[in-house]
């Protein structure tokens, strides 16, 4: 923790013009104080062992009872837990807020693993729309493919589809990494503020529509940029980054990163215009 | 909300109605305002097979006002002396319900427009569907309630939509509920999740070319939409790919005609839809869980992007 009050707000990311907007001023920021990290209770949290396994079958079980059974097990000091038979059920994995190996044989509806803060996750299938949505920490693989609006909302972490993914990835994400081996849909980026989306094959149209920040990298054809979406230089650092983290995701390791686009908000959306909500309709 | 499902057999025939049944009773949670069915079942092909009613479920939820028992029989003594008076000749008369009908009739015209517009001239009277393989079966309630209700569950076919049904755009009644027929074409049904929203606009042009609609819901416009085409020449496929800019709002929609099952998705891909897709099954859903009723072990499956249309064959 106290390595935290060295970090400078001037990040290497900001440098490489991954995010660039300017946080200075804004009425609704708070800061992490790191001297106060002892106050801090994670409510709902465990210390779990890895090397303690055991098996769940939710076949014939509800969500909210696999979750409780989730929790009971971390509770137990599981540290990885493999979920047999999911077969497609919507909302299981969600809100883990510790470490933990999560195994899923076989494929979830909508709304898995969301609001998760650490969590190692892997499915061995398909996800329905919304997977990880929120997601805080941590690390999810899809094997398959999965449904729209993949990964709404994170905050940070790394999600990875080796498949393709539907529409709106990414929507209104604020952090983290999403990594796609495959396709993805229409309104990728969606209004996104912050983090990075990988794509190694196509995307469709209205790409990074209305986003406020961050970075989108194509390896293969785009349907269409959307309102404010611009190409940017695909730079040295990137492409080293890109290949740091294709091989992390156990995708793509041997992709030429050096031929991907680049994209980012051109920020010419009245959203630019450094004025607060508050401030904005006193001037109205 | 709404969740569809459908499934096609490629190469053999199946019991449609048990997996269909199964489908959308997994859905049940997206609505269970009303439920329906087009079957495409195994027949001669022979005769036409007209599914009608003749009054409306006026039980629990319904928005429908209640009728005696005896304007329903009043209604049906018109319909069959109208059949006599067309040439038409009733083979097999089945009443499941004092207000839902199925006829086996010897029909020799291929135009159903006259035919159709003949029997809804009396009030009260809708054809649900007519067709040489469709049969389209809808009612109040969820899936599991219209299946038993109808004895569907053992009616073998090749392929078949359903539609579990959360009301929104207009009331809780059969006429309102889906599947709806491609009216006035032989074998072609529709339906719908999502919301039209230049509805009015294509109704009133669609009128004014002679197209008829039964009901206020948005979706029946897709089935008038697809029928006008098709009445113009077009093929199905291009009928749906027109639809895309055609129809404005959020949708995915299937389509059935007697030997292909469709798909389509609006340009902004809005609304759900997970496909799986074999040698000898095709099988989708609003959600997994409808295709995991009936292929449990693990599969590969995904949803179609933005502006998708697809077509099968039996």
């Amino acid at each position: 923790m106290a390595n935290l009050k060295n970090v400078t707000k001037k990040t290497k990311a900001q440098a490489m013009g991954m995010h660039s907007e300017v946080l200075t001023g804004r009425t609704q920021q708070k800061f992490f104080n790191p001297d106060e990290a002892e106050n801090f209770y994670y409510f709902g949290t465990y210390d779990v062992d890895f090397n303690k396994r055991t098996d769940l079958d939710v076949k014939d079980m509800t969500a909210a009872d696999a979750n409780k059974e989730i929790d009971n097990l971390m509770s137990q000091g599981y540290g990885t837990i493999v979920i047999k038979n999911p077969q497609g059920k919507h909302s299981i994995g969600v809100g883990i807020l510790n470490k933990l190996n999560l195994i899923f044989e076989g494929s979830l509806g909508y709304f898995g693993i969301g609001s998760c803060d650490g969590p190692i996750v892997r499915i061995n299938g398909r996800v329905g729309w919304s997977c990880a949505e929120n997601l805080m920490a941590g690390k999810v693989v899809i094997e398959k493919n999965a449904g729209s609006c993949f990964g709404a909302a994170i905050r940070g972490g790394d999600l990875i589809c080796k498949g393709s993914v539907g529409a709106r990835t990414g929507i209104d994400m604020k952090g983290g990494t999403i990594i796609i081996g495959g396709d993805a849909g229409a309104f990728t980026g969606f209004m996104m503020q912050r983090g990075r989306i990988i794509i190694l094959g196509d995307v469709g149209i209205n790409l990074g529509d209305s986003m406020y920040d961050g970075t989108i990298f194509v390896g293969g054809e785009i349907g269409s940029y959307g309102s404010d979406a611009v190409d940017a230089e695909l730079t040295k650092s990137d492409q080293d980054w890109l290949k740091r983290k294709l091989k992390v995701a156990e995708i793509g390791e041997n992709f030429d990163v050096s031929k991907m686009k680049k994209i980012v908000a051109g920020k010419k959306l009245w959203n630019y215009d450094n004025l607060e909500p508050t401030e904005k309709k006193g001037a109205i | 909300m709404c969740g569809i499902a459908g499934l096609i057999h490629r190469g053999k025939s199946s019991k449609v109605g048990h997996e269909l049944q199964g489908m959308l009773q997994a859905l049940k949670h997206r609505g269970e305002d009303s439920t329906g069915y087009a079957l495409y079942g195994d027949t001669d092909g022979k005769n036409f097979i007209m599914r009608f009613k003749v009054g409306e479920n006026v039980g629990e939820g319904s928005t429908s006002v209640a009728e005696d028992v005896s304007v329903y029989d009043e209604r049906k003594k018109i319909v069959d002396s109208y059949l006599l008076e067309m040439g038409a000749k009733i083979i097999k008369e089945d009443r499941i319900l004092p207000y839902s009908l199925r006829y086996e009739i010897e029909y020799n015209k291929k135009d159903l427009l006259e035919f159709s517009q003949k029997i809804e001239s009396i009030p009260g009277v809708e054809i649900l569907s007519m067709g040489k393989s469709l049969e389209v079966i809808k009612d109040l309630g969820n899936a599991k309630m219209v299946c038993e209700r109808y004895n569907l569950d053992k009616l073998v076919g090749t392929h078949a939509i359903g539609h579990a049904r959360m009301a929104t755009e207009s009331g809780v009644d059969i006429k309102s509920a889906h599947p709806f027929w491609g009216y006035p074409f032989s074998d072609v049904s529709v339906v719908h999740n999502g919301q039209l929203t230049n509805y009015w606009n294509n109704r009133r042009a669609l009128e004014n070319k002679g197209m008829r609609f039964m009901s206020e819901c948005d979706s029946e416009l897709i089935a008038v939409y697809l029928a006008e085409k098709m009445r113009d020449g077009a093929s199905l496929e291009e009928g749906m790919k027109e639809s895309l800019t055609g129809l404005d709002g959020v949708f995915t929609y299937f389509v059935a005609t007697k030997d292909s099952l469709g798909m389509a998705k609006d340009t902004m891909a809005a609304k759900p839809l997970v496909l799986y897709e074999s040698d000898d099954l095709v099988a989708m859903g609003s959600e997994e869980i409808a295709i995991r009723s009936i292929l449990p072990q693990e599969i590969d499956t995904y949803d179609p992007f933005d502006g998708e249309v697809k077509v099968w064959q039996i």
